[in-house]
């Protein structure tokens, strides 16, 4: 290879300067690279520059340059929230000022309410209620009028804010005792309260079975949660046993198992986690899910 | 020659080009990483931020051992959209003890970084038993093994005591009693109770597992995914001061 003053050496075909590289007589043309281009690679730079000017960049001993903009990531998300807000504040304000059974009563506050509370819904519910409310075993189905706890929207509420059976001071407590475990019931007795339990909401019986027996052990065991003819009670969380709606399943084997080993659900308080709005959105959905009162 | 062709030389010689990087590189690590070790404002302190428990810290090696980071975060970003599902955005001191991080960078199911009290003991059993028993759609993979398996607790102290060389804060008698500390978070009325309690006051002792008598990986994991997100309360944080 030998090499020329480029600047001297023009290529006779096309006209341009080639770069002086000579390799057997093959000369290399010097073909700058297109405008359009280069220009783009001059402006980032200069964006950069400005960039640095502008945002948060360079560190220094103590901390960085923050930039003439004043901007930061935690003061946008800040910022962005806040616009949330206020966008929002007029209807929440309205929702937060209402009392439940007005938004119930005013179309465009229930229509926003339903719209939150669904959305809040899917996140922080639907695992254990199911997507659209409807429960499976253990978790209560919220589409009914079977309620566990009350379904007027203050009872509602009361149950999304604290829980049941959770660590909030002001849940609702109380358990469906362990009679097997604990040696209050003999597995014989069980199996004859478990055969009336399954008599009161009309499931057919085996032939054989016992009734008047498990009639006694419910009036003494059982009754002063569940109530006299088992139609529950709101105050203890007791379920309903005369109404063919299960929490647990109408299986002889899991009313057994219950009643071996006790029950107490777990609902999680969402007082703490959730703002008051939200909950009262989401009290809202709920009580439209089909069974409020 | 004027200056632009000095160029010349790094193409003519691959040991000065190889220097030549080198030296470029060095010194973009060193402007973009090393003032974030001593800069005051990269690291915050945040009240209530405490290391693991025994138990949470075997919980967290299940979590890394089963590959959950490959579908779930760890990091609610400064986002508004983020915020508003998953609760304040992640601090940096809440992973201060991470060693290593559990950010993640993939999503297939929720971000975890706040989980901590959002579901019940007996709901976490069932989901990581057989996810689809309580989300019917989930496409997370059931891990059953987990309340089988006895919870191995011979090598604790020597996990502790590794942290301790990265520099999570635990004393000599965290360290000794990891083994006893971690079966007496898992049960209900364990005789090492008090002590621990003692040594981890903001920890919570309970049956995470629900099956007496027995300490299982499913009680590690469910203690470390129960206190994930609640160490900080953002009721007294103060969010002005830590702007940046
Ligand atoms: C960890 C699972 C879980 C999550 C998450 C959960 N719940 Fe529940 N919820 C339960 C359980 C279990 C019960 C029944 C408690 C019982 O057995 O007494 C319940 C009960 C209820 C009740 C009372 C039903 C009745 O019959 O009285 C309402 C209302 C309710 N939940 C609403 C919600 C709302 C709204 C959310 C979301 C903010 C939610 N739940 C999230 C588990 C959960
Ligand atoms: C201390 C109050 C109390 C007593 C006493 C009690 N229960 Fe219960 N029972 C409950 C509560 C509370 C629940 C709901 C548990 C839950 O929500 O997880 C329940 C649930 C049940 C269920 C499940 C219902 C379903 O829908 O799946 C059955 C069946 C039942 N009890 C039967 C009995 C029988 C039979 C007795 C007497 C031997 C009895 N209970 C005594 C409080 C009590
Ligand atoms: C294949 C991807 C995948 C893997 C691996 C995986 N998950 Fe999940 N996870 C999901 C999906 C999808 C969901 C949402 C649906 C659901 O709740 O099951 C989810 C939900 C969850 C939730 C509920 C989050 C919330 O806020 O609703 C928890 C907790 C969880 N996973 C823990 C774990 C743990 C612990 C592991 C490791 C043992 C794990 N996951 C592994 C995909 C995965």
């Amino acid at each position: 290879m030998t090499q020329t003053d480029k600047h001297a050496d023009i290529d006779s075909h096309t006209g341009m300067h080639t770069t002086g590289h000579e390799w057997d007589g093959i000369k290399e043309l010097n073909t700058p690279l297109p405008r359009w281009w280069v220009n783009i690679l001059y402006a980032t730079i200069v964006w950069a520059f400005f960039y640095c000017i502008a945002y948060p960049a360079i560190p220094l001993i103590q901390s960085f340059t923050p930039g003439v903009l004043g901007w930061s990531s935690r003061q946008g998300v800040n910022d962005d929230l806040a616009k949330l807000r206020e966008r929002r504040a007029p209807i929440v304000a309205a929702l937060s000022k209402a009392s439940l059974q007005e938004i119930e009563q005013n179309p465009q506050l229930r229509t926003f309410a339903i719209a939150q509370g669904k959305a809040a819904f899917g996140d922080n519910c639907a695992p254990c209620h199911g997507a659209g409310g409807g429960g499976s075993k253990g978790y209560p189905n919220l589409n009914d009028d079977d309620w566990l706890w009350g379904g007027s929207l203050d009872q509602i509420a009361a149950t999304i804010n604290h829980g049941a059976r959770s660590d909030d001071d002001q849940t609702h407590a109380g358990m469906m005792p362990a009679f097997g475990r604990d040696g209050m019931l003999k597995p014989k007795e069980i199996s004859d309260v478990a055969d009336y339990v399954r008599s009161l909401s009309g499931l057919t019986q085996p032939a054989g079975v016992d009734l008047k027996a498990g009639a006694k052990i419910f009036a003494d065991n059982c009754a002063s949660c569940h109530g006299e003819k088992g139609q529950g009670n709101l105050e203890l969380g007791a379920p309903n046993l005369t109404d063919a709606i299960w929490l647990y399943g109408s299986d002889k084997d899991v009313i057994v198992d219950g009643l071996k080993n006790g029950r107490g659900g777990v609902m999680p308080a969402w007082a703490g986690r959730l703002d008051a709005t939200t909950i009262k959105a989401l009290t809202v959905y709920v009580h439209t899910l089909g069974g409020g009162r | 020659m004027s200056l632009w062709n000095k160029h010349a030389i790094f193409e003519k010689n691959s040991i000065i080009l190889l220097i030549g990087v080198l030296i470029v590189i060095s010194i973009g690590g060193l402007v973009e990483i090393m003032p974030l070790f001593y800069m005051k404002n990269t690291i915050e302190k945040v009240e209530g931020v405490r290391p693991y428990t025994p138990l949470e810290l075997a919980g967290r090696d299940i979590y890394v051992r089963e590959g959950c980071y490959l579908c779930h975060s760890q990091m609610i970003r400064a986002l508004g959209d983020e915020v508003e599902r998953y609760g304040h955005y992640s601090l940096a001191a809440e992973s201060m003890y991470d060693h290593p991080f559990q950010w993640g960078s993939k999503r297939n199911g929720p971000d975890l970084a706040r989980v901590g009290a959002k579901y019940s003991d007996e709901w976490h059993r069932q989901h990581l038993a057989d996810p689809r028993s309580v989300v019917s759609a989930s496409i997370m993979p059931g891990y059953p093994w987990l309340a089988r398996n006895e919870l191995d607790v011979k090598h604790l102290s020597d996990n502790l005591r590794v942290q301790q060389i990265e520099g999570v804060p635990y004393t000599a008698e965290q360290v000794e009693n990891a083994a006893i500390d971690a079966r007496a978070q898992a049960s209900e009325d364990h005789p090492g109770a008090k002590a621990f309690g003692k040594r981890y006051p903001t920890a919570v002792a309970r049956n995470y597992g629900g099956q007496p008598g027995r300490v299982t990986e499913a009680d590690a994991l469910i203690a470390y995914l129960q206190m994930l997100g609640t160490s900080v309360d953002f009721k007294i944080y103060d969010e002005k001061a830590n702007i940046r």
